[in-house]
């Protein structure tokens, strides 16, 4: 079993055995899990599509299953898993983060305040404001 | 999360936003009292009295390109770091100390100013993070001439004047 967790899911992969720094899911385990897909055309996204490097297919596909770690890698992203290899994150790459932050437009979230309501910072809109991150320690 | 998606590397950090959603003042050091002002050498009047003056529209806030040429952008190194963090957090939520500190000690090498890492994880790690060892990883950064706050340069010279 492996767990596949990302910014904002968290994927168990019950029929998923890591092997070292590959892991192999079937095309329906990534697209649930990541939302890309294979095509003959590349892994695909919405509108975006990423083509395989020439030669290299083995690298990221395997009998119908594909290395989402080969894959994140070659998308730029950052990945990070636990040695016994049971559970990974792919994070979010640089450029993409660079790219909003270059925009102005403050990233849109949502937190839950100490009763467990969540407020988020969009409902805002109209209003200035003061956005204060802070540690209790 | 936060941290993640507006590159925040310490706190207290604040952001100005505007009424259309927009960054207008980024990633700035300010306390809204005194109260660490002998340990940190920031004062909260010059934040407050120009914060006061930008809500009521007495004064604006940044422009377009003083927002962007302020803003700390993210590395390669910063956004592993931050997958090595998470990953650390969802191990250490599973009771997995042992192997959540090791992607944590892995988060804050490869992003040392990252505070929130560094500093952020030591309750998970069973250290006081206003301890020692905190004094200690404080001392040697600021020794080898890294300022542990980083203020916009307006807010710093304000503050230091």
């Amino acid at each position: 079993m492996a767990i596949l967790l990302t910014e904002t899911t968290e994927t168990v992969l019950p029929d998923t055995r890591a092997e070292g720094d590959r892991l192999w899911l079937s095309a329906a385990e990534l697209e649930a899990a990541i939302g890309w897909s294979s095509r003959p055309e590349g892994f695909c996204r919405a509108n975006i599509c990423v083509p395989v490097p020439p030669g290299r297919e083995r690298e990221f596909m395997r009998g119908g299953q594909i290395d989402v770690a080969a894959l994140w890698r070659h998308l730029g992203q950052p990945l990070a898993h636990s040695a016994d290899g049971g559970a990974w994150v792919l994070g979010t790459a640089a450029a993409e983060r660079e790219s909003a932050l270059r925009s102005l437009q403050a990233p849109d979230f949502s937190l839950p305040d100490r009763t467990g309501c969540r407020h988020s910072l969009s409902e805002h809109r109209g209003k200035k404001v003061l956005l204060v991150s802070w540690a209790s320690w | 999360m936060l941290a993640d998606l507006y590159n925040v590397v310490n706190v207290p950090t604040i952001f100005w936003i505007d009424e259309r959603g927009r960054i207008v003042r980024p990633n700035d050091v300010a306390f809204g009292t005194d109260t660490f002002k002998h340990i940190t050498g920031l004062e909260s009047a010059r934040h407050l009295t120009a914060l006061r003056a930008w809500v009521r529209g007495e004064t604006p806030a940044l422009s377009a390109e003083d927002v962007k040429r302020h803003q700390p952008l993210p590395t390669a190194a910063d956004q592993q770091a931050r997958a090595e963090f998470g990953l650390g957090q969802w191990l250490w939520a599973q009771g997995r100390t042992a192997a959540a500190e090791r992607h944590f000690v892995r988060g804050g090498e490869l992003a040392p100013h990252d505070f929130t890492i560094r500093r952020g994880t030591m309750p998970m790690r069973n250290i006081d993070p206003m301890g020692p060892q905190f004094r200690e990883m404080l001392q040697a950064w600021v020794g080898g001439g890294q300022p542990y706050y980083r203020p916009l340069p307006d807010t710093a010279a304000k503050q230091t004047s």
